[in-house]
């Protein structure tokens, strides 16, 4: 006799997930499914070559935001704090990359040329170690005094940090937007009669693998990347163990903001094009990534940013770029109405 | 020559003073237990020791050594290891992860090793448990893991907060056996215990903190037999 008591009393809690019974919750459904019918239907009309080749650009959007959403997630899991000022270290490294490249004498005549290879390498290296500098030295003076204040003194000092980069970068260069040098190869695979994938695109897309990669095995085999997930889950804790945690902190500004600054020359090699209040939107896109894989899990928020630049490119390509902005905090509020915790978010439990 | 001495120290939160003038030693070879009730200063004890506090007045002196004023990671590696309240393990590491955090400040990966053996030998069953992550092991394994940990540090002092709580009897009786064992292998504890019958069982000396001032001293036997105990902390 227990059994079935024991099942009608799960039921619920089972369904609670999908909301069927809360009217609102269901309404949001509903606009969901029209949304995505619509999306299927608009989808089926153009063919599939177009949809391949509108996943092509979600890959090249969606490395770009992973980048972003590493470092905020990273940052929040160590400290619990939202970033803002992220998204503008992102545009920094865009607008440092900028900077360099006349300075090793690279112009967009030399696209194609094996000889932009070394200049590009040496920029990209140059630019993420900027950031990261940059980066500590906000941690230090604006949220290392703030560390035992209330949770919303940081917060605030983070939107205003966020001010400070975008002035200083708009009074550095301006309010226009800037041209990026043209400078990835310019060939295109063709893969069917309306889809190509461009070198252009593999490049944005394998370096942001590679720098992935290269973060995970940092944190899951060094003694430092231990360090850093042990500060995140119990800071008292590892202190305890004889880890700095100062030093542990500055060091995940550091990282975050490298990959950030990265992905801020690669935005620019991409979309050739740049202005000092990029980072906004960026940044509030990365921070739905991030939020999207679960705040805090490093591969949730790569997994998130492609799937965020796979909804931009999506909403873009089918519906229209001014809807993607709509489309985007859609995303971000369905996420946090269903799926707090977002996809890969923690689920040990801490008794 | 004690090892570990708190000298007259005052510790405060914000403006509300924790600890009065307290003033405890902890000679090689000892245990001794902090007993009181909730709220007496004894994790505040702990913590200012350990260097996650800071005392406004008096000073700790280890090893001959000033502590005053010297960060907590330092204060590990000089040889004082802490095994908080509420075990603070890493729940999103594996058992095995939490044991080399443990040692994270040495460099001897042939001790390290050493200790390891040790530990599973004191715990078998974190052995079984090895790979499993520590936020899913039950509560008792939680604070076998809790007390490794710590013993991976191969300290010279090792404080523990509260390692019974929550423990079923059996496991509290086997947590006590391991604590003597680690003691009588050469390493002085500090411990502070709600449970004050069974830590005053084991321990060499002990103090009673009463709101932050230290009230009574004596031998471990001394304050089991003290009528004021009795009727405090003993409940009899």
């Amino acid at each position: 006799m227990e059994q079935p008591i024991a099942a009608g009393r799960a039921a619920p809690v089972r369904f609670r997930g999908l909301a069927s019974s809360r009217p609102l919750n269901a309404l949001l459904l509903l606009i969901v499914v029209v949304v995505a019918l619509l999306l299927l239907t608009r989808v089926w009309g153009r063919g599939p070559g177009y949809f391949a080749q509108i996943l092509v650009y979600g890959f090249a959007n969606g490395s770009i935001y992973a980048l972003i959403a590493i470092g905020y997630t990273m940052v929040y899991g160590i400290i619990e704090l939202i970033n803002f000022a992220h998204g503008d270290v992102f545009t920094l490294g865009g607008f440092v990359a900028l900077a360099l490249l006349p300075m090793f004498g690279v112009t967009e005549s030399q696209r194609d040329t094996p000889g932009v290879i070394l200049p590009l390498l040496a920029t990209l290296v140059i630019s993420m170690l900027f950031c990261g500098v940059v980066n500590v030295l906000i941690e230090r003076i604006a949220y290392r005094p703030l560390r035992h204040a209330p949770r919303l003194a940081p917060l605030i000092t983070a939107v205003g940090m966020s001010f400070v980069l975008e002035g200083i970068m708009f009074l550095w260069r301006g309010p226009f937007f800037l041209h990026f040098p043209d400078l990835l190869p310019s060939a295109r695979i063709s893969i069917g009669p309306e889809t190509s994938v461009g070198v252009k695109e593999l490049t944005v897309f394998a370096i942001a693998i590679v720098l992935t990669v290269v973060l995970s095995l940092f944190i899951e085999r060094t003694k430092l990347g231990k360090a850093m997930r042990a500060t995140a889950q119990d800071r008292d804790a590892a202190q305890l163990m004889g880890i700095d945690i100062n030093t542990t902190i500055a060091l995940t500004f550091f990282i975050g903001a490298a990959l950030a600054g990265a992905g801020g020359m690669i935005f620019g090699l991409y979309f050739n094009s740049l202005s000092f209040d990029l980072g906004f939107s960026a940044g509030l896109f990365a921070f739905t990534a991030a939020v999207f894989g679960g705040i805090g899990n490093i591969y949730g928020a790569a997994i998130g940013g492609l799937v965020i630049g796979m909804v931009q490119s999506f909403s873009d390509g089918y519906f229209d770029s001014t809807w993607t902005q709509v489309v985007i905090f859609a995303v971000l509020i369905l996420v946090l109405v269903f799926r707090p915790t977002g996809i890969l978010g923690m689920r040990v439990p801490e008794k | 020559m004690a090892l570990l001495e708190l000298r007259e120290i005052d510790v405060f939160y914000g403006r509300v003073q924790a600890l009065r003038h307290v003033s405890l030693a902890l000679g090689k070879d000892e245990i001794v237990a902090l007993i009181g009730s909730n709220g007496a200063g004894k994790t505040t004890t702990l913590r200012t020791i350990s260097g996650l506090m800071h005392p406004a007045h008096g000073s700790v002196v280890f090893d001959g050594r000033q502590l005053t004023g010297v960060p907590a990671h330092q204060v590990v590696s000089l040889g004082i290891c802490h095994a908080p309240e509420g075990r603070r393990l890493f729940p999103r590491m594996r058992v095995i992860d939490n044991l080399y955090m443990g040692a994270y400040a040495r460099k001897d990966s042939a001790g390290i090793q050493h200790d390891l053996d040790r530990v599973f030998t004191l715990f078998p069953r974190l052995q079984e448990r090895r790979t499993q992550l520590a936020g899913t092991l039950s509560g008792g394994e939680q604070q076998m893991l809790a007390i490794g940990r710590a013993l991976m540090a191969r300290p010279k002092v090792l404080m523990l907060d509260e390692p019974s709580l929550g423990l079923a009897p059996i496991l509290v009786q086997l947590i006590f056996q391991v604590l003597q064992e680690i003691n009588s292998q050469g390493t002085p504890i500090l411990l502070v215990e709600q449970n004050a019958t069974k830590a005053l069982e084991i321990a060499h000396r002990a103090y009673v903190l009463e709101t932050g001032n230290i009230v009574m001293t004596g031998t471990g036997q001394e304050l089991l037999r003290s009528a004021e105990v009795q009727k405090a902390y003993l409940g009899v």
